[in-house]
């Protein structure tokens, strides 16, 4: 029974549990009941994965309407990756949250804040699960609305202006994708991503088709922050509370990602990408990213906003990693994906329990705290090392593979882009560790002590995960290249 | 266990520093290199392979031959000496930082691959950084940053070359690389940044002299030497290398005269002594091989105790500027003596360790008829005693007296300076022994008459040169003034610059804004509204610049989609 309906149990189970959390009294309850419902989306999340390895693509009709008539849940090695990248991220957040929640969100908005926490995640699920465009739509909708939500629970005012300006490009990005499939459904009548499969090589000639792709790949670019259009992310990731920060930071951009290589190797033919613009200006845009948004991180005097623009850049490599257009560049791309989640995790995680004991994290205010929270400076340490990509880490293997695609096609300008980007990221990480040891404490800092468990475990699991992955690759390249082989990516 | 690759052991020691405190951790910080030493001599061959599979690619972090064998035993020795001296500090951080340092070096020069290599040289990179950021100063922790960029970016230059490698042939190993290939030049400026070639040692005359007292003694044994190691397996017989080696070993001498700070003097002639290693490696016959490794041995050592006794004075004075020291001979009377050891030593004086080294490179320059570059080598070793012989231990100790009479160092400090001292006189008396360990068959005997008597001319001569511009006041003074070197333009140079094109682009781009503005302005007294400079243009509210953007990627899109694809 689980076993058949495991594709519809994760969106369903976080979507029900949604409500009766919001409406929980105050108090720890709603918590907990969220904590379950995350470990039970990972469990299930883990077990599709593995059904998948074992059994292949799994295909789920919902209400028994056969597609393409019925909306389709189709779920392959890519989609149960995301899922449960996602879902993962959010059982190893929930621990974390009880205590940062607790002091950074007002009491009475807590059953509220889960509530707004679970729809998010049965959105981000819903997305990865389902193999219908328009649903895609529909589940964008539903995590970009909790989301922006979740972002102005920020104490500070300046969350409600980034949430604001979060909302009118979250809106603005799945209109365009709305208008993007509105445009391909006038030209096929369908909207099931399989049929639309074998529908559109006949149709690759037609200027509508072109449009409604430029409108899709824009429309998600948007949710993705890919260079220029990451304006929103920054101040997002700076003013939302913690929790929130390392729950989008860590997922969000990922399944906008998933959905660029769905539509761009599933539901659009295979030589689409380098017969049109998109493979250049993903190359284009991801090199400018990985090259400005480094510089920018060095300068910023906030930890969270050097993070958020260091995420900037880690999209970067991925979309460089999908611009290169070839089975080497994707399986990068994917093998990223996972690693950055790993890696962004721990360091907001790290910071955040910085936020719990003093209550801010610009550069003047954590000078010394490195010496007084051991633990929390060892893991922004090692997840910094990481992101520079220095062997030994999962960091390293993404750059690895990236660079190994880069090669491939000569694209040595790209290279060069890779190793300026790893040394910027040397500095701007530098600058945090100088900031967090080598600086005498402030006097008002003397009494701060290490952050509690509670929030130290989650942060190690991902910090621990992080070396894992760099010295043991065989589960992240293995599911990339099946991922690769079932996209059905060209080598070059 | 005899499969146990020797960096091993100082990494289980580095943890368990972490853990000890007191008289148990100053028991494993000694008996490290020391099993470490023995080890190699027991299980590391000459010939052994041994390749670990990882990340599905095969890793050799063994591969041992005569060269490796020669530094692995030198860096273990060198090791052992700098951590006596550094055995009053009571610090886990650069206790563990030297553990790992020396370990990561021990490791490079036995990697048989240039992954392992590259792991190896950013690990060298980031815990020889923490003995530059122990000292605590401002300056320190700035020039720590410059220092660590530069030594992440040879480990980068490393890598790109090995994976260009990698494609190119599909094999990793290191062995003699050359310079046909884009990679071998990549690497090339990999080494080239470690071993300081000119216009990219910045960060050796930044650095090291803003290291701790003894931080410095552990930076100034490995970096370079693992650089030249390095050179020599990779670029042996690359004739560039020899002219490269020249202006090494020529252009500091000028920098090392004028400077002030004694261990940035030290840190010059330690280029400078890099250059005469880089350019026996560019001969590249067995005679300037050896001499190559010889010289480095002798350096190692002789350098680590100039080092040493800049460090004890620093940590009695407190600073290392000579204009503010003199005298200081009458209280710390063996650290003096020490002091004129390692400067006869540098200066290659028959009988202590430089001189038997040092001629065997010279001697190669000439055997293959380099003779014009012989001369520029001839005025670089008259340079050396000039500036590291005489000027060292003369404005520190003697010269006139600032008054200062500091306590001599600590015991351990004396000891370990005792056994630098021991050792350049038992190379410089005793080089068969040396001479017996090196890769190469060695034919050649220094002590012939030609030999000393040509270099103590040499050195008299220079020596007389000095005394004679100290009589007649022509000496450059020791001032406290800044020397501009090449670190400048990145320093100062490049951020002004940038800091003024900031301001520049500021300015054009208001300036261009007002122009596009005005017409704008009068197309709206026109057209009563202009809403495309009001949301399109300006960037204060990013939520209409991000819009703005939207639409040129639209449309920039759709125009290359319809007409250029």
């Amino acid at each position: 029974m689980i076993q058949n309906n495991l594709s519809l149990l994760l969106v369903v189970i976080p979507l029900v549990a949604a409500p009766i959390v919001a409406i929980l009294p105050r108090g720890r309850l709603p918590w907990f009941l969220t904590l379950v419902v995350t470990f039970v989306c990972a469990a299930l999340a883990g077990m599709q994965l593995w059904t998948i390895m074992a059994n292949g693509a799994i295909s789920y009709e919902l209400g028994g309407w056969a597609p393409p008539w019925g909306i389709e849940y189709r779920v392959d090695v890519l989609n149960a990756l995301v899922a449960l990248i996602v879902s993962g991220v959010a059982a190893l957040t929930l621990p974390y949250a009880l205590l940062s929640a607790e002091k950074e969100i007002p009491e009475h908005q807590i059953p509220l804040f889960y509530g707004a926490f679970l729809l998010c995640l049965t959105g981000l699920l819903g997305i990865t699960q389902t193999g219908d465009i328009f649903n895609v739509f529909v589940f964008l909708e539903i995590s970009s609305l909790s989301s922006y939500a979740l972002i102005s629970l920020g104490r500070q005012r300046q969350a409600l202006t980034s949430a604001y300006q979060y909302l009118i490009m979250g809106t603005l990005g799945a209109t365009f994708f709305l208008i993007g499939v509105g445009l391909i459904y006038s030209q096929t009548g369908t909207l099931n991503m399989m049929d639309l499969a074998q529908r559109l090589p006949e149709l690759t000639g037609l200027k509508t088709v072109h449009t409604g792709f430029a409108f899709l790949m824009i429309g998600f670019a948007l949710e993705l922050a890919l260079f220029p259009l990451h304006l929103w992310l920054p101040n997002a990731y700076t003013y939302a509370p913690t929790v929130v920060t390392i729950f989008l930071a860590a997922t969000a951009t990922k399944v906008a990602l998933y959905v660029m290589l769905r539509i761009l190797y599933t539901v659009f033919p295979n030589g689409f990408v380098s017969s049109t613009p998109t493979g250049d200006l993903f190359v284009l845009s991801g090199i400018a990213a990985i090259l400005s948004a480094s510089f920018y991180a060095i300068y910023q005097v906030n930890v969270k906003r050097l993070l958020a623009y260091s995420s900037v850049a880690q999209i970067g490599y991925m979309a460089l990693g999908i611009g290169l257009a070839s089975a080497k560049g994707v399986t990068a791309t994917i093998i990223h994906l996972f690693n950055h989640a790993l890696m962004k995790g721990a360091l907001f995680m790290a910071v955040g329990a910085i936020i719990y004991r003093i209550g801010a994290c610009r550069m003047d205010n954590i000078h010394g705290l490195g010496r007084q929270m051991p633990w929390t400076f060892g893991a922004i340490v090692i997840a910094g090392l990481s992101l520079i990509g220095v062997p030994g880490t999962a960091g390293f293997v993404s750059k690895w593979y990236l660079v190994l695609a880069a090669l491939e096609q000569q694209a040595f300008i790209s290279v060069a882009a890779i190793m300026v980007g790893s040394l910027l990221a040397v500095v701007y990480i530098g600058k945090i560790i100088e900031a967090l040891y080598f600086k005498p404490v402030a006097e008002a800092n003397l009494a701060v002590k290490e952050a509690p468990m509670l929030l130290l475990t989650p942060t190690w699991v991902l910090v621990i995960a992080n070396i894992y992955f760099g010295l043991n690759t065989t589960f992240t390249v293995g599911i990339a290249e099946h991922a690769v082989r079932v996209l059905g990516v060209a080598a070059k | 266990m005899n499969e146990l690759p020797p960096f091993a052991l100082y990494f289980i020691a580095a943890l368990l520093v972490l853990v000890t405190r007191g008289t148990l951790r100053n028991i494993i910080l000694l008996a490290t290199p020391v099993i470490a030493a023995i080890h190699i001599w027991l299980n590391i061959e000459s010939g052994t392979v041994s390749t670990t599979s990882i990340l599905s690619l095969d890793l050799t972090f063994t591969r041992s031959d005569k060269l490796s064998l020669v530094f692995a035993y030198l860096f273990c020795l060198a090791s052992l000496i700098a951590t006596i001296f550094a055995l009053q500090v009571k610090d886990t951080k650069q206790d563990v930082a030297g553990l790992v340092y020396a370990g990561s070096a021990l490791g490079a020069v036995f990697a048989g691959d240039l992954i392992t290599l590259f792991v190896f040289f950013e690990l060298m990179a980031v815990s020889s950084v923490v003995f530059i950021w122990a000292r605590g100063t401002e300056r320190a922790i700035d020039a720590g940053m410059r220092y660590l960029v530069f030594q992440v970016l040879s480990g980068v230059l490393l890598l790109a070359g090995a994976l260009v490698q990698y494609q190119a042939t599909g094999s990793l190993a290191f062995d003699h690389i050359g310079l046909d290939s884009t990679a071998g030049w990549l690497i090339l400026a990999s080494f080239g940044i470690k071993s300081a070639f000119p216009f990219l040692h910045g960060w050796i005359t930044d650095g090291y002299p803003e290291a701790t007292a003894t931080g410095t003694v552990f930076l100034s044994s490995f970096t370079t030497k693992v650089a030249v190691y390095a050179l020599a397996r990779g670029f042996a017989g690359e004739e560039i290398l020899v002219y490269v080696g020249i202006t090494m070993a020529c252009f500091p001498i000028f920098y090392a005269v004028i400077e002030n700070d004694l261990r940035k003097v030290l840190a010059y002639s330690l280029i400078n002594q890099v250059g005469f290693m880089v350019t026996g490696i560019g001969i590249g016959t067995a005679l300037a091989l050896n001499g190559v490794v010889a010289h480095a041995v002798s350096h190692v050592i002789y350098k680590g105790l100039l080092f040493m006794t800049m460090g004890a004075v620093l940590y009695r004075v407190g600073h290392i500027n000579g204009s503010n020291l003199g005298g200081l001979y009458k209280t710390m009377p063996k650290t003096t003596a020490f002091c004129i050891v390692g400067a006869l030593s540098i200066s290659a004086f028959p009988l202590f360790s430089g001189f038997i080294s040092k001629s065997m490179v010279m001697s190669a320059l000439v055997k293959e008829d380099y003779s014009y570059l012989w001369l520029f080598m001839l005025f670089a070793s008259a340079g050396v005693f000039h500036h590291a012989g005489i000027k060292i231990p003369y404005f520190a100790f003697f010269a006139h007296d600032s008054g200062l009479r500091p306590k001599e160092v600590p015991a351990n400090m004396l000891f370990a300076m005792g056994l630098g001292t021991a050792l350049c006189i038992f190379i410089g008396t005793q080089p068969q022994y040396l001479y017996a360990l090196l890769p190469w068959e060695v034919d050649y005997w220094p002590y012939d008459t030609t030999h000393v008597l040509a270099q103590l001319q040499l050195l008299f001569f220079s020596a007389l040169a000095f005394v004679w511009l100290n009589k007649q006041g022509l000496y450059p003074p020791e001032l406290r003034s800044t020397n501009l070197d090449v670190e400048w333009i990145y320093r100062k140079f490049l951020p002004a610059g940038l800091h003024r094109g900031l301001i520049f682009f500021r300015g054009a781009r208001e300036a261009t804004m007002t122009a596009a503005i005005a017409p704008m302005h009068s197309i709206r007294r026109s057209f009563l509204q202009s809403s495309i400079a009001k949301y399109h243009l300006s960037e204060s509210w990013p939520t209409g610049s991000m819009v703005f953007w939207v639409s040129i990627i639209l449309i920039a899109y759709l125009l290359l989609d319809f007409f250029v694809y």
